[in-house]
């Protein structure tokens, strides 16, 4: 058991000794006139359900629970919100050119049916991000109205 | 000692947790390594064409169209080599096609272009850039999602760039909603579905 104790402070150690290592937060007040949402002022059942499941990883403001200001889990999530961000970030949206925009769309269709956006390792722990098959649809049914206003 | 057992439970997963996080960081820095030094070979490559320039001054113009018609020529080759891929439904030699085809993007040259042209052909780049880079890590419904719009940039740059090589423009009206793609060749070989429907679509056009 005197193993098993120095083990665990070795790595109580190592626990309280990264949570020194400082992470980039993402976060800012202002949101810019290239927003989507300020841009495309959709119905606000759609600005709520991108705000909730899409905005913490692409938009430039993340609200973030007290268990993700902790180590390791911290450094992860820079890691996916940055991914998230170069991938599209929604507050940047008018500065994307039409091409790029339908592009955009496509993708976030495409990936909203496939279930593979919100990422499950997200959904598991904000579960008010997981979006039902009725508002899939009615995101889904939005995204591709914008879609075709661009061609 | 139960405690301490669940503490040390937890501690180890966070410490796994730390030692995947550094693992990971490393393997990235790894990853951007092999990119600058591709991408500095890339350089040298242009810096060579560079050298060339001054030896043949006063020829500068001809020499600057040849190596951006070399560009779109390679941008055009390799995107031949992912549609072959995909005809084939081969999803590794499409990712391989794609990553080629992004370092390909990366290093094409537009300076010789008029204005409007540059702003239209960055726009197209970007874009195909990222389809690219997608197909080099999804998998095969995807690469050919990714393909279908990767296609409209190819055919646009085209118009921009002009081609040596006679392209036929060719249209599947099957795949979602009806997809067109560019190939060498005027037999049709579906990139969208493979062998499943190798013959579908027709050409639309004859782009010389």
């Amino acid at each position: 058991m005197k193993i098993l104790k120095t083990i665990a402070l070795i790595l109580l150690i190592a626990f309280i000794a990264i949570q020194f290592f400082p992470t980039e937060r993402n976060e800012s007040d202002v949101i810019p006139k290239t927003d989507f949402l300020l841009v495309n002022n959709p119905p606000e059942n759609i600005g709520t359900l991108l705000k909730e499941s899409c905005y913490d990883c692409h938009s430039n403001n993340t609200e973030y629970p007290w268990y993700n200001k902790m180590q390791p889990a911290a450094w992860f999530l820079e890691e996916h919100i940055k991914e998230g961000k170069a991938e599209l970030n929604f507050n940047e949206w008018e500065n994307y050119s039409d091409r790029r925009k339908n592009s955009k769309l496509k993708s976030i269709i495409n990936q909203i049916k496939d279930d593979e956006m919100p990422l499950s390792s997200y959904t598991l722990f904000h579960r008010d991000a997981i979006l039902s098959d009725a508002e899939k649809k009615t995101l889904i049914d939005y995204m591709t109205k914008i879609k075709d206003s661009l061609e | 000692m139960k405690n301490v057992k669940v503490t040390t439970a937890i501690l180890a997963m966070a410490f796994v947790s730390l030692t995947a996080m550094s693992c990971k960081d490393g393997k990235k820095e790894k990853s951007e390594d092999a990119m600058h030094s591709e991408m500095s070979s890339e350089e040298g490559h242009h810096h060579d064409e560079g050298m060339e320039h001054d030896e043949m001054e006063g020829s500068n113009d001809s020499m600057d169209s040849e190596a951006q018609a070399s560009d779109a020529k390679q941008v055009m080759a390799d995107y031949m080599e992912l549609k072959n891929a995909l005809v084939a439904t081969n999803k590794d030699d499409a990712a391989k096609a794609g990553k080629k085809l992004e370092s390909t993007l990366n290093g094409f040259d537009v300076s010789g272009y008029t204005a409007e042209q540059q702003t239209e052909l960055k726009d197209i780049i970007a874009d195909a850039k990222e389809h690219a880079e997608h197909i080099g890590k999804s998998e095969m419904d995807h690469q050919r999602e990714h393909f279908k719009t990767l296609s409209k940039d190819m055919m646009d740059m085209v118009a921009i760039t002009g081609t040596e090589n006679t392209l036929y423009q060719q249209f599947c009206p099957m795949y979602d909603g009806g997809s067109a793609w560019l190939s060498m060749e005027k037999e049709i070989k579906n990139p969208y579905y493979g062998s499943k429907m190798m013959a579908c679509g027709k050409v639309q056009k004859e782009i010389n």
